[in-house]
């Protein structure tokens, strides 16, 4: 294995600093992620019971607002109320995504950071409604950061049944069809809805060539009815719901005696340590990380180290970074293009923009210099299309729209958000490292002014294959 | 704020004048297209939010003036539509293209999307064209499955035009997406090093290629140093572009319309985008005016940009994800509903028609006694306006574009 502290900070960080030092090698980014997770301190982390104080708040705002009597004088108050509420609801969150970018430009851990945006897109829960869409940042941070670097097991119970996963994928109206709520109310034809079971095996454990069939994803959505979301209590099991009976996944049965929320988290345990979940989650880790064609000796030591310690995700990405295919510099199987997100964040880092800055980002702020240039990159900020989060293949990134975007964001966002620009003939150096190529050192020092000097920089391919 | 947005658009009005030394180098070659096979063009716009069909196309029947105590009680737009309904006052600028025979609509029809009533799965059912809504990795878009099967499909040339990702055209027919509003300018100097740094990653070049010609055509992309010191400088310039309100937001879907029509009047044959606000929950009269100038203005705008030989080989389809309430509610507005309206334009169709049933508005006629009840399948009109313009046969659009459905007659869409 060649250790590189270049590679180790761009392929597994949000690249290189000027203020932050690298690690220097796997044993200290390893116990940096074994360790605390530092990077929170002084960043503020939603808190998940203010999150459902605030949820209620607005939904209790918005209700008031239907229910008053058209055209009066308290309604027009009562709406007043209500758009303070959303107002600060966005103000919260447009806090937290600034918090968010300001944890990838400085913190020393950047292997923590970029596993909690893989996981988040792995587990990808984007809002379907307006209340959705302000608490899937608390969604992040409260049910899947605190396990990247533990079991995978943890991992996928505390996101599956999150309120958040429980309202993105249905599961809030699947209703045992024979289950006493089904049979007291016959007039609403209540019964199963097949998502969340679906993409448990699709997406989140087994992957879509493994060997199921409709039956598992019908017993697995037996299994999980009993699993909604009560506005004031969160997620829960409620046994009136529930389908009766055992039922059988993948060959074995569950739920053969009374109904209880042990079977739904016994049933996700036994995925999340089947072989072809260990194979799904470690190749989609390779892919993410290394090469759209990840080297196949790597992706054994990785299966292998999941099967092995029941999927302790410390191991597996240890596993990554102690085989040589890790450190390969970029080439045909190893190197990935930035996905606009890690783009932008790693060009923020390269710039070490000002951690007050992100804290003083307004809403306007977060348009201009975040959200809109990210969707005109094809990736609006935690929003893919589908539960299956975004492309992992390069060339889907490589396109005209996507590098004019790139272009525009980095000759106007950086001027923007600095004082001053630093030396392009210092930045090149301190953003490429001993991997910046001569045209780009040329490039850095030819520009007409600072601005497209920056910029040159970020849009060279050392810059943007990593 | 004004100032500089006023020096921006002259900078832009005068570059174009002078030309953007595009030709300097071979990184600014204009871009090349394969020729294309056949010479009918197709937009699909989507409508974001659920459009008012009853709204757009208001019946004059006495049970409906019930129902929508404020929105039916409008005096009469006078622009009167077979079967005695009156086409909305905000789309007045449309009636010349009415009376021309490029207008049309299709009346109570929605794609299979039922009950929920939701706009994230109704959008997305209507963009996958299938009947049930698309889930894991099998997402891709009907449009594209559509590229895909077309005759000479490698060499046809699509755009999706706007910022917002569209599954409409997602899958694996190539298809180019562009935003007429990502817009750069970059000195001739800066553009050469930039290739210089690229000259070993062949991929990236050619689509930083394309993205200066894109650019280019907007009035962005590469400026000779000296044309932009006259012109108030590089810096400015940049400044006004970073900033939203730099942009006057209320024509950016003209911007789009007309970019697709600059593609279309090309090499291009297919382009999508899509138009948002038609979720009038409240105060619909004044809130479905913007959205219903957009539309228009957008359709006058592809009409114009398009000119008069090709638009007479252009079909339009406007379709939006449901239908609404047949009944007001509270708020003056209307909820969610189901049987919608799709709006059709174009020199290839056969205008001024009202296609579909209306299955009325009494309340045993209603889906759910609240909706329009949906006579037809919308997929089914989106299925024979592809057949008439690009010759696909019924097997591929039964089984491929839009899995499940039924063709039928033809409606006879087109002219």
């Amino acid at each position: 294995m060649v250790f590189d502290q270049d590679i180790a900070q761009t392929r597994f960080g949000y690249g290189r600093s000027p203020k932050v030092a690298g690690p220097r090698n796997v044993d200290e980014m390893m116990s940096l992620l074994r360790g605390p997770d530092v990077a929170e301190v002084g960043l503020e982390i939603p808190n998940e019971e203010d999150m459902r104080r605030k949820m209620l708040a607005f939904v209790a705002a918005r209700r008031k607002v239907s229910m008053a009597k058209d055209d009066s004088d308290k309604k027009e108050a009562l709406r007043k109320q209500f758009q303070a509420v959303r107002r600060s609801a966005q103000e919260d969150v447009a806090g937290w995504i600034g918090d968010a970018l300001a944890r990838r430009v400085w913190s020393r851990d950047g292997l923590r950071e970029r596993l909690v945006a893989f996981w988040a897109d792995h587990f990808s829960a984007p809002g379907k409604s307006e209340l959705f869409r302000y608490t899937a940042p608390s969604y992040v941070a409260n049910a899947l950061r605190p396990h990247v670097s533990g079991k995978f097991e943890d991992l996928l119970i505390s996101a599956l049944l999150h309120p958040q996963m429980l309202h993105f994928l249905d599961q809030n109206n699947s209703i045992g069809p024979t289950s006493t709520r089904a049979k007291n109310r016959p007039e609403e034809n209540l019964g199963l809805n097949e998502n969340l079971a679906r993409e448990i095996l699709e997406l989140h454990t087994l992957g879509v060539g493994a060997e199921y069939t409709q039956y598992d994803v019908r017993q697995l959505a037996e299994l999980l009815t009993g699993m909604t979301t009560i506005q004031i209590e969160g997620a829960v099991y409620l046994t009136r719901r529930v389908e009766p009976g055992p039922e059988t996944v993948l060959g074995k049965e569950y739920g053969t005696r009374r109904a209880r929320i042990s079977d739904v988290h016994e049933v996700l345990r036994d995925l999340a340590r089947h072989p072809d979940t260990a194979r799904h989650v470690t190749q989609k880790l390779a892919v993410h990380f290394i090469s759209d064609q990840p080297d196949e000796d790597l992706l054994v030591a990785m299966g292998a180290r999941y099967l092995e310690t029941d999927g302790d995700l410390a191991a597996v990405v240890e596993a990554m970074l102690r085989h040589p295919a890790a450190w390969q510099p970029v080439g045909k199987r190893s190197g990935n293009f930035k996905q606009p997100e890690l783009f932008v964040c790693s060009a923020l880092r390269a710039l070490a923009v000002p951690p007050q800055k992100f804290q003083l980002v307004k809403r306007n702020q977060v348009r201009r210099f975040l959200d809109t240039p990210l969707r005109t990159m094809g990736q609006p900020w935690r929003t893919p299309f589908g539960p299956d989060g975004f492309e992992e293949n390069d060339a889907h990134w490589v396109t005209a729209q996507g590098m004019a975007a790139r272009l525009q964001w980095a000759l106007g966002v950086p001027a923007a958000v600095l004082p001053e620009l630093p030396d392009p003939r210092v930045f090149v150096e301190t953003t490429l490292g001993a991997h910046a190529p001569a045209s780009v050192r040329f490039a850095a020092e030819a520009a007409e002014n600072r601005r497209e000097g920056i910029a040159l920089v970020l849009m060279s391919p050392a810059f943007q294959r990593v | 704020m004004s100032k500089a947005r006023m020096d921006r658009r002259g900078f832009l009005s005068r570059g174009l004048a002078i030309g953007c030394s595009l030709a300097a180098s071979p990184m600014f070659t204009p871009v090349s297209f394969a020729a294309t096979g056949g010479n009918n063009r197709l937009v699909v716009i989507i409508l974001r939010g659920g459009l008012d069909g009853l709204d757009l196309l208001q019946p004059q029947q006495a049970a409906l003036r019930q129902l929508r105590p404020t929105l039916a009680a409008r005096a009469p737009s006078g622009l009167e539509m077979p079967g005695g309904m009156m086409l909305h006052a905000a789309c007045r600028p449309l009636w010349p293209m009415w009376h021309a025979g490029e207008l049309a609509f299709v009346q109570a029809v929605s794609t299979p999307y039922r009950n929920k009533r939701s706009h994230f799965d109704g959008q997305d059912l209507l963009e996958a064209g299938t009947a049930q809504v698309p889930s894991g990795t099998a997402r891709d878009g009907w449009l594209n499955r559509m590229l895909q099967n077309m005759p000479n499909s490698e060499m046809t040339t699509a755009y999706a035009v706007g910022a917002d990702p569209m599954l409409l055209s997602r899958g694996d027919a190539p298809v180019e997406t562009w935003s007429p509003d990502v817009n750069f300018v970059m000195s001739s100097q800066g553009a050469r090093l930039l290739e210089l740094t690229m000259e070993r990653d062949p991929e990236m070049a050619r689509a930083m290629h394309r993205a200066m010609a894109l650019a280019g055509e907007g009035g962005g992309g590469v400026m000779e140093m000296a044309d932009v010191d006259m012109m108030g400088g590089l810096e400015e310039m940049m400044d006004a572009q970073m900033s939203p309100d730099g942009k006057d937001k209320a024509t950016a879907h003209v911007r789009v319309a007309k970019f697709a029509a600059e593609q279309l009047r090309g090499q291009a044959r297919v382009a999508c985008f899509s138009i948002g606000g038609w979720d009038t929950h409240a105060n619909q009269e004044r809130n479905l005016k913007s959205p219903l100038k957009r539309l228009s203005n957008s359709l006058l705008a592809l009409k114009a940009g398009v000119g008069e030989k090709v638009w007479a080989r252009t079909t339009v389809l406007a379709m939006t994800e449901f239908g609404r309430t047949v009944a007001e509610n509270g708020t003056k507005g209307t909820d969610h509903g189901t049987g919608g309206m799709m709006v059709m334009a174009g020199g290839a169709i056969r205008g001024r028609q009202v296609h579909g049933r209306f299955p009325g508005v009494d309340e045993v006629d209603l889906f759910q006694g609240r909706d329009l009840m949906p006579t037809d399948d919308v997929r089914r009109y989106a299925a024979w306006a592809i057949r008439e313009s690009f010759g696909l046969d019924r097997a591929t659009l039964e089984d491929v574009v839009f899995p499940g459905i039924q063709l039928g007659d033809a409606p006879r869409l087109l002219a």
